[in-house]
């Protein structure tokens, strides 16, 4: 027998946050009784329900591997936690490989109180698609945001990712060390979208970490986004530039329309699941992709993300 | 190549004028408490042994007084537990330490227990200069391999450093580290993998002394250091193996560090073989590999270990007794004082197979530490050393299931009668009295309240203002032995140098492994495994845990990496989970079965508390345990609710995977939820 998805998603609502693990298990199945009850959990949780967008801030963390995303993670745990502001982690970890099994190992990384109940991680595999988000964790990072202050969604990417965690976060937040020059040769291609804060970890090495910042500030601003705020972390005790990134994180979300961009990332998402479920195929039997975006910018805003799937669905018949 | 030779005149005779002295002959030995553990140590030198080598509790090891949480169940079992000044003095009373040559088997702790040691010294009126003896002290193993870290690496490898540059002037008989291969062959490592990150760990400290001590100081320093190595049963590649690490290791003092007196470029060990390769299954068969194994070490001449312990024949099975540990004393006095081994010249000298064999690991082992200097040096490759000792690891499973690696009595001539020897009421193993524990909490508690507290305070505030100064050039060594004169517990000191440290945990390097090479095997598994997805709706997700102390973690990753490679979603948080860490991550984690991995005896104590803070999260999947499980405690865990025990007789991981995606499908449609989540069914 299936969770009963209303009732969890009520409970979310009311920001419960013992019933996250349930929703959570509920999301990511991809049983049919589940996703049936998955869609009444996100239909308690839709600004329809709500009456506003959910009010958590969902930050997406990306960067390359060993740029120092955890120990951030860790600082930036700390901190949120000390302001009283519970928080949730999806951790997603790359690894898609031949078995299909994978070493969810980034919740060993992050260091927290486990007694604490303002915390939660979780990790997810990033499924078959290289790069790519899980639907499942599109679905859960709207889901905690109604009950949790703070959604954090960690993905390891450089170059693709991005594109995807933009989808789903407020604010993107791309974590690079010092003197890894991919992710400016990245930028600078425009293989790697820009995103809204650019964080230079390691800055207990403060040569590099100052070398770094400049090359990263010039590239923003030869690329014409000079206002692209890039700050100096170190997340190692003492701890370093946590607070600032703190207080631009939130500058960024309060100067947000957050209805446009929570729109835009539901309808995105909705049409990345279509194309998951039913292949160019699909897509040609509603017309294309710019018909499917026209036909999801006709419906009305305060949808969730499986709604707006039914409806492409019923336009495929 | 420049022909192996110690000194010996180019003409060989084939006797020595005079028989070589043996080698320094001790037991790895020490349990519950510093009274108990004494009387052990005078029994052990009135039958002959000729050094102390002491066996500390995983609380002492890394940093706990025996009333800390992450200390429960663990007090005196994998050895003696000591928090201050007044166990130390219990420890070696009546033990002349003047002439005592005492080894440590201690790590992050060294600096710590090296200080306890020294002021129990000067209670007995022995001043320092003449204490000698060995702490084992090499972190970077720790990380790599046996998991008694307490510290970050940069501050512990400070630590290190200062402990050396501090001995080498006031305790120069002291060695005060022993860098260790030994554990990297228990973690898996091939003999070229052995020499290469031995040596590569040795540089990375010598590095950081250089940058403590007056240039002129060096080459003392170099003299100081030796190695604790490891031999497995294939003794003559395990010969080969020690005689390339002397050239190495001549090589590396000559050349980076620029060292000339000769007494000084030799390459001193001590040894411990191998635990490993012994086994659960007809486990008398462990005497004939320790004696094996003991060949290599002391076979060649110009490679002879300078002491020797060795690991008793049951320690597959659990604790050690005294009586098993003789067993393993009497290997070594019959072939020191009966048999001629020590009568002749190096026996290999000019043997153009044992110089092939040499030329072969100086070659594989030179290119190996090319790639972790590449990384950046040991500490900087930490976490690739870990990965390849992972995937070595994997790979020598693989050939023993496979059948490739025979192993007498586990996968070949299995056929055996009942065994005499395991026959006793304890199943032939030690049983620490587990009203131990509370006892030594009430004595650390009775000594805190009966000490000059001020001066503990005083002593532990300038310890930290020590440690918070990286660059003051001050030693922390002197402010830790102000310390233990004042009275400070192990936990105590410990405690104030996390403090300013930080905590610290150690890549796993499961994620490092790379996916099996031969995936024949596997296939017919991960159909289970993607049909049990079907049926749970995601994919299968179990959580690997690691409770306790115990940081020894080849099982419990063995077993992630497994499950991996069979389809399944990991969760593995590494070692020292404390039973509410665990069940946090079963509850967050949505996991469908809890595997929970213990080897240092202290399941009895563990297990059961995993298992109700699990219940008490409303998390029901199953838990299944592994590791060193005496036969009689089988029952015990399943009675506490534990759905599976698997102990070093079963080494095949391929069925222990198929037991568990049995067990999750039986139960298929339960998973960790807490009991909101459930009772929310039916009720809206």
């Amino acid at each position: 027998m299936s969770t009963d998805g209303a009732a969890v998603g009520a409970r979310l609502r009311e920001r419960d946050l013992s019933a996250a693990p349930a929703a959570l298990n509920l999301l990511e199945s991809s049983a049919a009784a589940d996703r049936e009850q998955s869609a009444r959990l996100l239909a308690e949780l839709s600004p329809a329900a709500l009456g506003c967008e959910a009010p958590g801030h969902v930050v997406g963390v990306t960067g390359p591997p060993g740029a120092g995303k955890s120990t951030l993670l860790s600082a930036l745990l700390r901190a949120w936690r000390a302001q009283g502001r519970t928080v949730a982690i999806l951790a997603v970890d790359p690894s898609s490989r031949r078995s299909g099994g994978s070493l969810l190992g980034d919740r060993a990384r992050i260091e927290f109180d486990p007694a604490d109940r303002g915390v939660l991680i979780r990790s997810t595999a990033a499924g078959e698609r290289l790069g790519g988000l899980a639907s499942a964790t599109r679905a859960a990072a709207h889901a905690l945001a109604a009950a949790f202050d703070v959604v954090v969604v960690e993905t390891v990417g450089v170059g693709q990712g991005e594109t995807e965690i933009a989808d789903v976060a407020d604010t993107v937040v791309v974590v690079v060390q010092p003197g890894s020059g991919d992710v400016l040769q990245f930028l600078k291609s425009g293989i790697t979208e820009i995103p809204d804060v650019l964080v230079v970890t390691k800055a207990d090495l403060p040569a590099i970490a100052t070398r770094s910042m400049r090359d990263v500030s010039s590239a923003l601003r030869s690329l014409g986004s000079g206002s692209t705020p890039v700050l100096a972390v170190s997340s190692l005790s003492p701890t370093r530039g946590i607070e600032e990134l703190m207080h631009t994180l939130a500058e960024h979300r309060a100067g947000l329309d957050i209805a446009a961009r929570r729109l835009r990332a539901r309808r995105a998402g909705a049409l990345t699941d279509f194309v998951a479920e039913h292949g160019e195929h699909g897509l040609r039997s509603v017309g294309g992709r710019r018909a499917a975006e026209s036909l999801l910018d006709g419906q009305r805003p305060d949808l969730e993300a499986p709604a707006l799937l039914a409806v492409l669905e019923q336009a495929m018949a | 190549m420049r022909p192996y030779n110690c000194g010996m005149s180019d003409e060989l005779s084939p006797r020595l004028p005079e028989p070589d002295r043996p080698w320094m002959i001790r037991t790895y030995a020490g349990h519950s408490t510093a009274k108990a553990s004494n009387e052990l140590y005078r029994r052990n030198l009135e039958k002959g042994q000729t050094g102390l080598s002491v066996a500390f509790d995983l609380p002492t090891q890394t940093g706990y007084d025996p009333d800390d949480e992450l200390a429960r169940g663990e007090v005196g079992k994998v050895g003696v537990s000591i928090s201050h000044r007044g166990d130390m003095a219990t420890l070696m009373d009546g033990i002349p330490l003047a002439e005592m040559n005492t080894s440590m088997t201690i790590n992050a702790t060294a600096a710590w227990l090296l200080a306890l040691y020294i002021v129990a010294a000067e209670d007995e009126g022995v001043e320092e200069g003449q204490l000698q003896g060995t702490t084992q002290n090499d972190i970077l193993k720790e990380f790599l391999a046996r998991g008694t870290y307490a510290f970050p690496p940069a501050p512990s490898m400070r630590l290190i450093a200062d402990m050396i540059a501090y001995t080498v002037e006031h305790v120069p008989k002291w060695n005060p580290i022993n860098i260790c291969s030994y554990h990297l062959q228990e973690a898996g490592a091939t003999p070229v993998q052995e020499i290469a990150y031995a040596m590569s760990d040795a540089i990375a400290v010598l590095d950081a002394v250089r940058e403590r001590v007056p240039p002129e100081r060096i080459e003392q320093v170099f003299g100081r250091i030796s190695f604790f190595v490891n031999a497995g049963v294939r003794f003559i590649e395990e010969h080969a193996k020690l005689r390339a690490m002397s050239i190495l290791w001549e090589e590396l003092g000559r050349e980076r560090y620029g060292v000339k007196d000769p007494r000084h470029l030799r390459f001193r060990y001590g040894v411990q073989v191998n635990s490993l390769g012994l086994t659960e299954a007809q486990p008398e068969n462990n005497v004939q590999r320790i004696v094996l194994e003991t060949l290599a070490v002391t076979l060649g001449r110009d490679a002879r270990a300078r002491a020797i312990q060795l690991p008793a024949w049951n320690e597959a099975l659990g604790l050690p007794r005294p009586w098993d540990q003789q067993w393993s004393l009497r290997i070594q006095q019959v072939l020191a004082y009966e048999t001629d081994i020590l009568e002749y010249p190096d026996i290999f000298a000019g043997s153009k197979v044992m110089d092939g064999l040499v030329a072969e690991m100086l070659e594989g082992s030179r290119a190996e530490m090319a790639v972790v200097a590449e990384h950046g040096g040991a500490v900087e490759a930490v976490p690739y050393m870990k990965g390849a000792l992972v995937e070595s690891h994997r790979e020598r499973i693989r050939r023993i299931e496979a059948g490739s690696q025979v192993v007498v009595g586990q996968n070949r001539f299995t056929e055996s009668e009942l065994s005499p020897l395991t026959d006793d009421a304890e199943g032939g193993i030690l049983v620490v009295d587990p009203a131990l524990e509370d006892e030594q909490i009430e004595a650390v508690r009775r000594w805190r309240s009966e000490r000059d507290q001020t001066a503990v305070d005083a002593a532990l505030a300038s310890l930290a203002a020590v440690a918070r100064d990286r660059d003051s050039g001050e030693n922390l060594m002197v402010a830790t032995i102000a310390a233990a004169r004042a009275g400070a517990t192990t936990g105590e000191w410990a405690h104030t140098l996390r403090e300013v440290f930080g905590g610290y945990r150690a890549p796993t390097g499961v994620g490092e492994a790379a996916a099996a090479s031969t995936d024949g095997d596997l296939s017919e598994l991960r159909l289970e495994v993607s049909r049990l997805q079907e049926r749970l709706g995601r994919r299968p997700k179990i959580l690997v845990g690691k409770p306790g102390l115990d940081g020894h973690s080849n099982g419990a990753e063995q077993i992630a990496v497994r499950a991996r490679d069979s389809g399944m979603d990991v969760v593995y948080e590494g070692i020292r989970m404390t039973p509410t860490q665990i069940a946090a991550s079963a509850l967050q984690e949505g996991v469908h079965v809890i595997g929970l991995s213990i080897l240092s005896g202290s399941h009895r104590e563990l297990i059961p508390a995993v298992i109700e803070a699990l219940r008490k999260e409303g998390v029901t999947a199953p838990v299944v345990v592994g590791g060193i499980i005496p036969e009689q405690d089988v029952a015990l865990l399943r009675r506490a609710g534990v759905a599976a025990v698997y102990t070093p007789k079963d080494f095949d991981i391929t069925r222990i995977m198929r037991d568990i995606v049995e067990l999750v499908g039986a139960g298929a449609g339960t998973v960790a939820s807490n009991g909101h989540g459930l009772s929310a069914n039916g009720s809206a």
